[in-house]
């Protein structure tokens, strides 16, 4: 795995990570390395660590001990530097209910410094399964397209790497098939890395890593 | 789409473009919650009438003790109904959680002062509003009206760097009220000292090289607290 990067392609590294919260340790001396095409899943119990690692790998989260780095076209990145190279979904994100979905996204490409048009924006919405629903405010989303969102949100500005936390949460089966062809597709573009225990996203992995009990 | 600088990298027409971004947000949100707006100016009024009713018949009088009155209330209503209003800004991110979606795609430089700049549009409907009340409500009478504006102004921009930070820091925190007391506190009782003196000066009648010192001390702490914030924001928001 410590071939010569490609231009446009994506490795990143753990070495010797350690998460912990207080006293407690959740995760402790892990080390791996992931480049462009790789797909990881990362199961175990509750409260073993699984999205403690996700919010690391985008930099919510302090490690406690250890390094991540992301390299990215001959620059690295730690990850709190990195979050142009990352897309995130997870259940802890939300977006802004009192705004519209495509509200949300212009405004997310605005701060993110992309320049999109509007019809781009509506062509990532119907990606994701939300066509049509545009300019309905968030507040009056089902769960389901609230995860759909997510979704635009994280793919919004194409990034080398896709942290997907319970990736088919709230989901209905048209749901997780727009999900196994993001993921598909994200494997020609970067890295996917799913935090889940849901024994289909287990077989979406190239390497499954399980993580131990609390 | 090759992925675009990183966020805290950004050039500074885009960062300036993406501040922009956050502050139109914030408008756009207050315009269809009505939240801070609702209640700064339901603070504002209801302040205004209290201290009318409770001792405006000293209204008329000019003493310098009334004067020292009339400007300790009016920026005593502006503090609680900014400090009412604009810790919202930062809290709501947290409580509705939208602030890590924000975190992970807009610079920390451009949050806040996206923030900054919807405090002082706030601030600004809020000094509004007082002042009209309490020339009402209180007669309120201004002698050299300039000098009142040109105080008013810096204190409110000083009030609203000082606050947006103290809002960002309390927004992490767990014991949000009493944190913001305990903060706020050595940070705005100087502020507000100045400002009250100043504009006490200037409701007066007192000339502009009177009233200068205390314009640059507002100026001062303005600057300040305006360059701190900016070095302290990222680490607070990032924490």
């Amino acid at each position: 795995m410590n071939k010569e990067l490609q231009p446009e392609h994506v490795r990143l590294t753990l070495k010797e990570v350690g998460a912990a919260y207080s006293s407690r340790i959740v995760i402790a001396q892990l080390s791996l390395s992931l480049e462009s095409g790789d797909i990881l899943v990362v199961s175990g119990a509750n409260g073993s660590g699984k999205s403690t690692l996700l919010r690391l790998l985008c930099g919510l989260q302090r490690l406690h001990s250890g390094e991540i780095l992301y390299e990215y076209n001959g620059v690295s990145y730690t990850p709190n530097q990195a979050s142009h190279l990352i897309g995130w979904v997870s259940p802890d994100l939300a977006l802004y209910r009192e705004l519209t979905a495509l509200e949300n996204l212009r405004f997310f490409a605005q701060v993110r410094g992309l320049r999109v048009q509007d019809s781009q924006l509506s062509a990532l919405l119907a990606d994701v399964g939300l066509g049509g629903r545009d300019h309905d405010y968030v507040s009056s989303y089902s769960t389901g397209m609230q995860q759909r969102l997510r979704y635009a949100y994280a793919l919004l500005h194409q990034p080398a790497v896709l942290l997907l936390d319970e990736p088919t949460v709230t989901l209905d089966e048209r749901g997780s098939d727009t999900v196994a062809r993001i993921i598909e597709r994200q494997r020609a573009r970067g890295i996917v890395v799913i935090a889940t225990n849901d024994p289909r996203e287990l077989a979406w992995g190239d390497y499954v890593l399980t993580l131990g009990a609390a | 789409m090759t992925p675009q600088a990183a966020p805290n990298e950004l050039p500074l027409r885009s960062l300036l473009l993406a501040a922009w971004a956050v502050f139109m947000k914030d408008l756009r949100s207050e315009l269809r919650s009505r939240y801070a707006i609702n209640a700064i100016l339901l603070f504002a009024v209801s302040t205004a009438v209290a201290v009318s009713l409770g001792v405006g018949f000293i209204g008329l009088r000019r003493e310098g003790d009334w004067i020292n009155i009339q400007s300790s209330l009016l920026w005593i209503a502006l503090l609680f109904a900014a400090l009412n209003g604009l810790a919202r800004s930062f809290v709501q991110e947290e409580e509705t959680r939208t602030g890590l979606a924000l975190r992970l795609a807009a610079p920390s430089h451009a949050i806040y002062l996206g923030k900054l700049c919807f405090n002082l549009a706030l601030l600004a409907i809020l000094d509004l509003v007082t002042c009209l009340f309490f020339m009402m409500f209180i007669r309120l009478q201004i002698a050299n009206p300039s000098l009142f504006i040109a105080l008013l102004v810096m204190g409110s921009v000083a009030l609203a760097c000082t606050t947006t930070i103290l809002a960002a820091i309390i927004a992490k925190a767990s014991l949000k009220s009493a944190l913001f007391a305990v903060l706020s506190f050595p940070l705005l009782v100087p502020l507000l000292v100045i400002a009250i003196q100043g504009t006490a000066l200037a409701i007066e009648g007192a000339t502009w090289s009177e009233g200068f010192s205390y314009l640059q001390s507002l100026i001062g702490f303005a600057v300040a607290m305006f360059v701190a914030s900016l070095l302290l924001f990222r680490f607070v928001w990032e924490s």
